[in-house]
């Protein structure tokens, strides 16, 4: 077996797992806070006002990589739990769980800045748009995942069933998209395009990708230390746990 | 311990539960009856809450009958594997030599016949009572004969999800109604795109094409909840 098979599958016993999250959230967060800095400051301070929002457009440097993640926070969701019900990785099955409140609080983010958005620049906070209510829907999607797994009382069982309920979203969001959007509405197409030309400006858009990695180091962070957590609270009766938190000297915990 | 030579093929076992399913129905009619009632009322209070102005309650009448028959289903989702869980022929159906999918696709049709088909056959009499135009009930019916299978499909796969948790009621509607969506939206929608003037079959076919995945995918989803459920 290489040494790369081998570290992945070591990252799967919870005592192993434990230690590379503590090490890796706190990167993580250390890396986001310089990126996130820059890009609000890009966003507030650097780039000008544009013609006809005004300042209103910043807030576009919050809402649009939210939206992204609530997308992207999903899939991984369903992923980690398709490893988690083919292979039976426990860790997988922590890791699906940790992303579900955090998915949804980037859908949270989503609606609010998009409806405070949308109060100055369409004059209304709500509007039956085809994005804005597949982000709704989508939100309802994840309660729908948190709900399930909190309701069943055998936590591993609770992780499988709530993650094959994500799979079954996951594969049911582009149909629920494309119901809404034959539905019909009123919101922008979509004006950022990774490849070929963008409607916005490339000035406008430079404090935007440093949100984006951003947001995406942020919530590897948190994933990381939200997982750690959970597993800690799974694992609390094990020997290791006890050992590795209980012998530091002056209550320090030894990494 | 099977005889060999003695395997039930797969329509003698669908015979077999439809027979059981159809006879446990029939010795509690008045529980099936259940949500037909249930449709009636939901049009009754939509009616008074509208007010007595017939042509604006033609207008809404499509969505306020789609939305019934949705919410009556919804609720007569819990049913649909709970007694099974509770007395135990559940684990039998993972034993049988015949796959789980089979007997889930074979109990959520019988489901449908038994709660969504009454519903449907009472569906001209609701339209007459909410006004709704007589040009739209082929329509109307139509979307709703495709539609109904495929909410109890999907529905299948949170029925199973939740059948190990005692109290599910609101879960139950707040894991499945998010799911509904796209059937409303192309349920409801052929209607009201027959009353702008607009051609209606486009969303009829995609309610049927979803029909046909659902049909082959729904009852794998299912079998698979199943057995998370039980394990």
């Amino acid at each position: 077996m290489n040494a790369l098979t081998r570290w992945f599958h070591q990252l799967g016993s919870p005592p192993t797992f434990d230690r590379f999250a503590a090490r890796w959230s706190r990167v993580f967060y250390v890396a986001a806070v310089p990126v996130l800095l820059i890009g609000l400051w890009q966003g507030l301070f650097v780039v000008p006002a544009e013609q006809k929002q005004l300042d209103a457009f910043r807030i576009l440097y919050i809402h649009v990589p939210s939206a992204w993640m609530s997308l992207f926070v999903f899939a991984l969701m369903a992923l980690y739990s398709a490893i988690a019900l083919i292979w039976r990785i426990k860790i997988c099955e922590i890791l699906a769980m940790a992303c579900a409140p955090m998915g949804a609080g980037f859908t949270l983010i989503t609606l609010l800045t998009g409806s405070i958005w949308g109060k100055g620049t369409w004059g209304t906070w709500w509007d039956w748009d085809p994005r804005m209510t597949s982000e709704l829907v989508l939100l309802f999607l994840y309660l729908g995942v948190i709900g399930l797994y909190h309701a069943i009382e055998d936590r591993r069982s609770a992780a499988r069933a709530a993650g094959l309920l994500a799979i079954v979203g996951v594969s049911l969001l582009p149909v629920i998209r494309y119901s809404v959007d034959w539905w019909g509405g009123l919101h922008q197409r979509q004006s950022i395009n990774m490849f070929g030309d963008n409607a916005v400006r490339g000035q406008l858009i430079a404090p935007l990708w440093w949100m984006v990695v951003a947001t995406k180091l942020w919530f590897a962070g948190s994933l990381l230390a939200k997982a750690r957590a959970d597993n800690l609270a799974r694992e609390a009766g094990k020997a290791w746990v006890a050992e590795r938190f209980a012998t530091g000297p002056a209550g320090e915990i030894p990494r | 311990m099977i005889a060999p030579g003695t395997q039930p093929g797969l329509w003698q076992t669908a015979r077999a539960l439809l027979a059981r399913d159809l006879r446990l129905v029939w010795r509690r009619r008045g529980d099936a009856l259940q949500p037909v009632l249930f449709a009636l009322l939901v049009v009754v209070l939509f009616a008074l809450a509208l007010g007595r102005d017939p042509t604006g309650m033609a207008r809404v009448a499509a969505a306020v009958l789609w939305l019934a028959v949705l919410l009556a289903g919804q609720l007569a989702l819990d049913a649909l594997f709970r007694s099974d869980a509770e007395d135990g022929s559940l684990e039998q159906w993972l034993l049988a030599p015949v796959p789980l999918a089979w007997l889930v696709l074979v109990r959520v049709l019988t489901h449908w016949v038994t709660t969504a088909l009454p519903m449907i056959v009472l569906a001209p009499l609701l339209a007459e009572m909410l006004h709704l135009p007589h040009d739209q009930l082929p329509v109307l019916l139509a979307s709703l004969l495709l539609g109904t299978p495929l909410l109890s499909l999907i529905g299948g796969v949170v029925a199973a999800l939740t059948v190990s948790i005692r109290r599910s009621g609101i879960l139950v509607a707040l894991l499945a109604l998010p799911l509904y969506v796209p059937v409303l939206v192309f349920g409801a929608g052929s209607v009201s795109a027959a009353t702008r003037g607009q051609d209606p079959v486009g969303a009829l076919l995609l309610l049927a094409a979803g029909l046909v995945v659902a049909l082959v995918l729904a009852p794998l989803a299912t079998a698979a909840a199943i057995r998370i459920s039980l394990s």
